[in-house]
């Protein structure tokens, strides 16, 4: 019998595990919400375990997937071919985490050069302007929203300065790891990830003591208008990136420390540090038009 | 050995091994039936609530349906439909055929494909469960804009917009999966530009699902946290914009209904030629025909929103962008009659609902090129004539691309001939229920009745009375269509591994019904007999 070019796994049920995963999470998710910001008909469901249950599920698919695909790569089931449709698929993954990050960037494009401006009469709105707000004045970042909140803005070369060059020193200590693989160097790839996970880690930290500042010290929060709005949910989604990036890397670490992957095939290190590389450079465009300009 | 062989499977109740055989396949054709099913159930629903809202529509007055529950109706149905009958209709016939069509062993990465399935049961139950639910299901129509979805909605929209994000997951899942099949398992020798249509047509739709679908995640998301975290996307009071919504919705939007229609393109495309026993005319057209309708797609959305105030410099961008698409569309209408022309054509099922996709859908785009103008749109926006040019492009377009895509490939599936004499009966039921039903729509937008409202002026009454009775026909003509396909399954007259007798591409080459696992080593291609003809 010929060989199969391309190996097929019969069944498995970590997709079934998963999409109850998600389901759970979903249903927990919304009834959290509501729960927590008194809706209606949320008395009594759970919402929050749920949520934190469904989570718990997905990671524990997670696991059990990753897990069973390294065991069959280990086992020398992976063909070249197979690889690059892994590799291809994970390639594609991040052109739509590229377009989610695109809408939020949309919308503060959106807010900066139209919404904005036009409330303050731009262009043929000085009628809307005059019925409306006729106080409202123009400014970015916005310091006094149409209705009235009031916030400072965050500065760029404080905190969030320090975060890029971190963030930019992670991407290159990434790819020195990628290099000490390359090269079979065993001591210096954990070492260089170790670094990673650290910057990393670091970053993080610094983002919850920005967020801190931000709430306590200059009045930013989510409510405070749509220089808030933008600022929270690009950040925001940033460093839930940066975290599951982190995680991966950790995972990466840990694999690379008992021995897994060889100098020719490391394709889950390859795409965690992608991912890696997508986060670093979000956050370039991030500092640009969210802290700086 | 073979005794020991057997008892060492554990001794399961059929049940078990029922759920654990469609609960945890890999396979691309058992995932394809599940897709099939799923998205054939829902039309059945999403059918139901269209009756309603015709129920409603017969007469003037409100008779059957109070106005927010019709407004629940009209919002489900829509929602139902696009993201539950057309899309998973078309993803099942994706699974099924793509593989067989390049000599795949099956998709990519299949237990991807499982998770990208199953995720859509639950997504549609979370759905669904908002009908009964406090308050009542999302009411504000299938484009949810804010501020009816943010501000005034009711809290299940919550359950909806979770629902949304699960259905996204999904699409691109099953998208990605698409692409790295394509790309990747390939057999030797087709190259890109010998990929059969319907191949071609997909790729460029799961592109298009990529590149959009996470456009709708970031809305709904934005939506969510305007509800509850305080934020200001929609807002003008915290320097948002209630049009900022539109934006981001017809940006994912306008790819969407190019999502919604590019496979049924693959499908005219496949079948055309073989019932006019001729090559398909411009093969290489329709390749760029097809990326450039994509390319388009990206930048014409604004054409749903010119009366919401743009500039009118992005108007009539819009507009002439808008145009430009008629052009690549009107070379692919044109490559099909070509292709007939002049053909020893015969007109089995297949044939009939393609052709009658080419003619209708070529109405429901020259409806789309009025409302392109925007004088004119000025005059038809959201009214009926809205509402009967998308039907023309989505139910005798999308819609009957499925169904002759089923017919066509059903001997292959199930191994049987379906029933030919009931297949023409309901295409001649539906071909006249389906312009009964949505050509007096035309009229009815012209002469000024707004979409989605319960009741109407007197004006409005008889070609609504003359649309409601069309949609009774149509929806009794897809029970029947429902019939066939419960009966072909059972048995019907053995089909032959090529079926129709100059049909070509790699599926033909297996035997009826198609094995489970179907070239685990590749095939040789062109296949010898094809190599033959092109000589």
């Amino acid at each position: 019998m010929e060989t199969p070019r391309y190996y097929v796994p019969h069944s498995s049920p970590w997709p079934i595990i998963g999409s109850v995963a998600l389901a759970v999470t979903a249903y927990g998710a919304v009834n959290f919400i509501h729960q927590s910001t008194d809706k209606v008909g949320a008395e009594g469901s759970w919402g929050q375990p749920v949520f934190f249950i469904g989570l718990a599920m997905i990671a524990f698919m997670m696991f059990g997937w990753f897990g069973t695909v390294i065991r069959e790569s280990i086992r020398g089931m992976n063909s070249d071919l197979m690889d690059r449709s892994y590799r291809q698929g994970m390639a594609w993954f991040i052109v739509s985490e590229i377009m989610f990050f695109g809408v939020f960037f949309g919308a503060l494009f959106y807010a900066r050069i139209i919404s904005v401006p036009w409330l303050a009469g731009a262009g043929n709105n000085l009628e809307t302007h005059v019925l409306l707000w006729p106080d409202f004045a123009d400014t970015w970042p916005l310091f006094m929203t149409p209705g009235g909140s009031i916030t400072e803005a965050m500065e760029a070369w404080g905190l969030p300065f320090i975060n890029t060059v971190i963030l930019v020193t992670s991407s290159v200590t990434v790819t020195f790891a990628h290099w000490a693989l390359k090269k079979n160097q065993r001591v210096l790839l954990p070492i260089w990830l170790a670094i990673t996970v650290a910057l990393g880690t670091t970053f993080l930290i610094l983002q919850v003591v920005e967020y801190q500042e931000a709430y306590t010290e200059l009045g930013l929060t989510l409510g405070s208008g749509i220089y808030g709005s933008t600022f929270f949910l690009l950040t925001g989604f940033h460093g839930a990136h940066v975290t599951m990036g982190t995680i991966m890397l950790t995972v990466m670490l840990l694999r690379s420390l008992r021995g897994h992957f060889s100098a020719e095939n490391h394709f889950a290190f390859e795409a965690v540090s992608w991912y890696w590389h997508f986060v670093d450079v979000v956050w370039l465009f991030l500092f640009t038009f969210v802290y700086w300009f | 050995m073979a005794v020991t062989a057997d008892h060492a499977i554990p001794n399961r109740s059929p049940l078990i091994a029922f759920l654990s055989r469609w609960l945890l396949t890999t396979n691309h054709k058992e995932i394809g039936t599940l897709y099939l099913c799923l998205s054939f159930t829902l039309f059945f629903i999403a059918g139901a609530m269209a009756m309603v809202i015709r129920l409603e529509l017969f007469q003037p007055g409100i008779q059957f349906a109070e106005p927010l529950f019709y407004n629940q109706m009209v919002t489900m149905h829509g929602l139902l439909m696009v993201f539950g009958v057309v899309m998973p209709g078309f993803v099942g016939l994706a699974n099924w055929l793509i593989p067989m069509m390049i000599g795949a062993p099956d998709m990519a990465l299949p237990r991807l494909n499982n998770f990208s399935f199953w995720i859509l049961p639950f997504a549609f139950g979370l759905l669904l469960s908002t009908l009964f639910m406090e308050g009542g299901a999302p009411n504000f129509g299938w484009t949810f804009y804010a501020p009816l979805s943010t501000t005034y909605g009711p809290p299940s929209t919550d359950f909806f917009i979770l629902g949304v994000h699960l259905m996204g997951i999904s699409s691109v899942l099953g998208a990605i999966n698409i692409i790295v099949t394509i790309f990747n398992l390939r057999v030797e020798g087709m190259t890109l530009m010998k990929m059969p249509l319907f191949v071609w047509t997909w790729l460029i739709t799961a592109f298009l699902l990529v590149m959009v679908m996470p456009v709708l995640a970031g809305a709904v998301t934005m939506m969510l946290t305007d509800r509850h975290f305080g934020t200001s996307f929609f807002s003008a009071v915290g320097g948002g914009d209630p049009v900022l919504f539109q934006h981001v919705f017809w940006f994912f939007g306008h790819p969407e209904v190019y999502i919604l229609i590019l496979p049924g393109f693959g499908i005219a495309s496949q079948i055309i030629p073989t019932f006019a026993r001729k090559k398909l005319f411009g093969y290489h057209s329709m390749v760029y025909a097809t990326i450039a309708i994509a390319v388009l797609s990206f930048v014409v959305w604004g054409h749903h929103m010119f009366t919401t105030g743009m500039p009118l410099a992005a108007e009539l961008f819009v507009m002439y962008a808008t145009m430009l698409i008629a052009v690549p569309t009107g070379v692919k209408v044109f490559n099909w009659v070509a292709t007939m022309w002049r053909g020893s054509m015969t007109f089995e099922t297949p044939m009939l609902f393609a052709i009658g996709f080419v003619i209708l859908f070529t109405i429901g785009g020259f409806s789309g090129l009025m409302l392109a103008l925007v004088p004119v749109d000025f005059q038809y926006h959201d009214t009926f004539f809205v509402v009967a040019h998308f039907h023309y492009v989505l139910y005798p377009g999308a819609i009957f691309g499925i169904m002759s895509a089923v017919y066509y490939w059903l001997p292959k599936w199930t191994g049987n001939m379906y029933d030919e004499r009931l297949g023409k009966l309901h295409f001649w039921i539906a071909i006249v229920a389906v312009n009964m039903t949505f050509f007096p729509m035309h009229f009815l937008g012209l002469a000024g009745m707004p979409r989605r409202i319960v009741d109407y002026s007197l004006q409005f009454a008889d070609f609504n009375m003359v649309a409601s009775i069309g949609a009774g026909m149509l929806g009794m003509s897809q029970l029947l269509f429902l019939y066939i396909v419960v009966k072909c399954i059972r048995g019907g007259e053995k089909a032959s591994s090529r079926v129709w007798d100059s049909a070509e591409g790699l599926e033909w080459t297996l035997p009826s019904p198609a094995p489970l696992h179907t070239f685990t080593t590749p095939p040789k291609f062109p296949t010898p007999e094809e190599d033959y003809q092109h000589e």
